[in-house]
């Protein structure tokens, strides 16, 4: 694979490239990967058409530019890693499988929506539906990791069933909605609704939050696992602070209308009560 | 409509006709059969391929309100079926509720040329053109629900027969329906009126309405007798799915007294229960069911198989689609309550290893191979509530390959096949030519159609040619060419051309006057105005009149143009 893209032109419509997958490209030449099909708008167009296609080393795939309209950037790939200097546009890894994508600039909308494992880092900000599930579908990540060190949008995990989504700025409004399992982790602000119509799962935030009257207080405690979880994330270069992998957390049980058997978890503001 | 042409050397089954794989040349000239066409009218050679006529769908939801409902309800089924535009043909998305030109392009693609759309409420008739006029290739036309219709409920109850029939034969012919279709009579009633109501026997008490459906059955079916129409009423029983409804089916067959009647998707109402007990699993009655078919020859059914995997269950019967619903606990709709009708809509997967889900495609099978008549037992798979109908050619293969069938029994919830007689019907295997009457010839007639599903002189040039093929799933999911209407539609399995296909309506004759017994109720209870309920022929593009074969008496002629 192991191939440099640069984009020369920048879309001014959506482009829709899933090509830009490290198995799609896997043993092509500068030449042959040009020749790749995209769609631009309505029509068809060559990967070439818009991105300079180089060499590039370390069997990694690394793609430079403005991207924030290309869109499908590492749909449904299953191994190796893909780097992109600049954004990325919508449905980024959207339903992959394995290996890496890291963003170093900003992603659109549907970053990893039905993920299945693999890992996404983006180093700015994300739009909505981060991780979450399509619309229509009941089930959305059902595995890996997703990781927006900025800000994200609304409705982040939503019908998630495993894995792990962790933002290291605020969450929009809705983040785990009708969640089903698996953890998310904001270590900023969460918005309105946190966990609307959650079954199971955890989302764990920071700072304190106006929860969902369907949402109990049940008690205040240092869960095991969020100290694990926390210490990876700092490995993985989220800034977790040690008062937060030490602290205490309020934990209220919800979505009633699901029938409490999920948790959002709230960093307690008087350590020690 | 096309050069003449000239199928040359094909292997012609044409059940209508007797043709059973005799190799003849098939003449085909302005869309019609001809007897012969001149020297250099163009040739298909169709040496090896086996020639039929185009397929009739005699029972299906392709088009109308609920249809586009499941549509949206669905999302997520249409981005990963997405129907690619080509030069000749338009996008669309597929799933088991393909979008309007997937549906057309799609039945075509499996060789079917005509498709009858079979729960439609009359305030639904306008969508249901509308999205006829986008369904490419196929010859379409729909049933029009009047089995819950209380102005017809009301002149029933006070006895004013005739007016009832003038009434129906209003409905017809204002919607541009084919046929009439009952379903669950009285059961969208209870169901509006109450929570969880329904009618669980023939001689329940429909709400506040001194009726029962049995009397509404067997009114319909006088009425639609006496209209003379090509199909008679369409009937989909009470207490569908349920355990131990065969007694309502057997109960509603014989209320039809020697007249016609048709039962829509049959195996859904041959469930029988363990002997004493009282909530127990259905059992297979297929035995009874196909028995009182087939030596009743006023009776006539398709048969609504079930095939393993996705499906939309896609009802007018509201009640039952709550039930369903229970069972699948996903998402559901209910709808279309202020019409006519009812509605409900449930994504629904049949998974080989649920005992009742085994049961169900059992006796789908069973019912056809214990039927003694495939032209009065025809092919349906509800679509798309038992199936897409693009499990259609798999279905072929289970009738018509024992070995095949065989090993899928093999793997299906083995105490679902206990209490059916599938076993014992291994040595029964369809021939070309009973396909060719389950899937054509007999829906055809069933339907009235005179012009369809045969290939004799002044028959519609709706033809398939299939490459024969010992695996008849891959035989019949992509037949070589489809000609419609006498345009070569599809040739070498890819698109040649695109075709507009027409809409088929009934415009049976009524009295006047029964508009001063109409208009009032209209103007009492309608949202819309009676001067613009009736749908007029702008709805229309290409559409066909089907004669009705005894006009009522001292009638005015109703007012659908005819082309």
């Amino acid at each position: 694979m192991s191939l440099a893209l640069t984009l020369h032109t920048v879309p001014t419509v959506p482009l829709e490239a899933e090509v830009l997958s490290p198995a799609r490209l896997a043993g092509l030449s500068a030449p042959e990967a040009a020749k790749l099909t995209v769609v631009y708008g309505n029509q068809r167009a060559d990967l070439g058409d818009f991105f300079k296609v180089g060499k590039g080393a370390d069997g990694e795939l690394h793609l430079t530019g403005d991207l924030a309209r290309v869109k499908r950037v590492g749909m449904g790939m299953a191994e190796g890693r893909i780097v992109v200097h600049g954004s990325a546009g919508m449905h980024l890894g959207t339903g992959m499988t394995g290996g890496e994508i890291v963003v170093e600039g900003d992603a659109g909308d549907w970053v990893g929506s039905e993920m299945t494992g693999g890992r996404i880092t983006v180093k700015g900000n994300a739009g909505h539906m981060v991780g979450s599930a399509t619309r229509g579908s009941a089930v959305g990540v059902r595995g890996g990791e997703i990781l927006i060190f900025g800000n994200v949008g609304n409705e982040a995990g939503s019908g998630m069933r495993r894995g792990l989504i962790a933002i290291g700025g605020d969450s929009g409004d809705f983040a785990g909605v009708n969640m089903l399992a698996g953890t998310i982790v904001v270590l900023g602000r969460l918005g309105w609704r946190t966990g609307a119509g959650m079954a199971r799962g955890s989302i764990i935030s920071m700072h304190p939050a106006e929860l969902l009257p369907t949402f109990a207080y049940a008690c205040t405690y240092s869960p095991l696992f969020l100290r694990l979880c926390l210490l990876h994330l700092g490995r993985l270069g989220l800034p977790v602070a040690r008062s937060q992998v030490e602290g205490r957390y309020q934990r209220w049980c919800g979505d009633a209308v699901e029938l409490n058997r999920g948790e959002v978890l709230l960093l307690d503001s008087a350590p020690g009560a | 409509m096309g050069s003449p042409l000239r199928i040359v050397n094909g292997r012609v089954y044409d059940p209508a006709n007797g043709v059973n794989g005799v190799v003849r040349d098939v003449c085909v000239r302005d869309g019609k059969i001809v007897d012969d066409v001149p020297p250099d009218a163009k040739r298909i050679d169709a040496t090896g391929l086996v020639v039929m006529p185009g397929g009739v769908d005699i029972h299906c939801h392709i088009a109308g309100p609920k249809v586009n409902l499941a549509r949206k309800v669905q999302p997520e089924t249409h981005r990963d079926d997405v129907q690619l535009r080509t030069r000749v043909t338009r996008s669309g998305t597929g799933g088991t509720v393909p979008s309007t030109f997937a549906t057309g392009y799609r039945y075509a693609t499996l060789g079917y040329t005509t498709a009858m759309e079979a729960a439609v409420p009359p305030l639904g008739a306008r969508h249901t053109l509308e999205e006829f006029h986008d369904t490419p290739v196929i010859d379409k036309g729909f049933f029009v629900l009047v089995g819950n219709n209380l102005l017809l409920y009301r002149l029933l109850q006070e006895g004013r027969l005739e007016e009832f029939r003038h009434a129906l034969a209003w409905w017809l012919t204002v919607t541009k329906a084919y046929a009439p279709k009952l379903v669950n009579p009285g059961g969208d009633e209870m169901w509006k009126g109450q929570r969880n109501a329904n009618i669980t026997a023939l001689d329940d008490k429909i709400g506040a309405f001194d009726l029962t459906p049995r009397r509404v059955i067997a009114a319909f079916i006088e009425a639609a007798n006496a209209l003379g129409l090509p199909h008679p009423v369409h009937i989909h029983c009470n207490n569908l799915g349920h355990t131990g409804n065969v007694e309502t089916t057997l109960e509603t067959m014989r209320l039809a007294e020697g007249r016609r009647a048709h039962m829509a998707h049959i195996q859904f109402h041959s469930y029988g229960a363990v002997a004493g007990k009282s909530r127990s699993n259905p059992t297979s009655r297929a035995r009874d069911i196909a028995e009182y078919v087939n030596t009743h020859p006023n009776i006539s059914a398709d048969v609504g198989a079930v095939m393993f995997g996705h499906s939309t269950s896609m009802t007018a019967d509201a009640p039952l689609a709550y039930m369903l619903y229970r069972i699948a606990g996903g998402k559901w709709v209910n709808a279309d309550t202020e019409n006519e009708s009812g509605c409900g809509i449930v994504p629904f997967t049949y998974q080989d290893q649920v005992y009742t889900n085994a049961l169900q495609w059992a006796i789908g099978l069973e019912l056809f191979l214990l039927s003694e008549d495939p032209w009065r037992m025809v092919f349906s798979t509800d679509h798309p509530n038992g199936g897409s109908f693009m499990t259609y050619p798999r279905l072929i293969r289970l009738l018509m390959d024992s070995e095949f069938r065989k090993q899928q029994m093999a793997q299906v919830n083995q105490k679902a096949l206990d209490h059916t007689s599938l076993r014992d019907l291994q040595g029964r295997e369809y021939s070309l030519y009973e396909i060719a009457i389950i899937t054509r010839a007999g829906p055809a007639r069933l339907l009235g159609l005179t012009a369809k599903g045969h290939l004799g002189v002044g028959a519609d040039a709706d033809i398939t040619l299939y490459e024969e093929d010992d695996d008849k799933e891959k035989m019949f999911a992509a037949p070589r060419y489809v000609i419609k209407d006498g345009e070569l539609i599809v040739e070498d399995h890819e698109f040649r051309d695109d075709h507009g296909g027409r809409v088929l309506h009934v415009a049976p004759a009524y009295d006047a006057k029964i508009e001063q017994v109409i208009e009032p109720f209209f103007e009492d209870y309608y949202t819309i105005r009676f001067a613009n309920y009736a749908v007029d022929d702008r709805y229309l593009s290409h559409h066909q009149v089907i004669p009705t074969a005894a006009p009522a008496a001292a009638a005015t002629p109703a007012g659908a143009a005819r082309p």
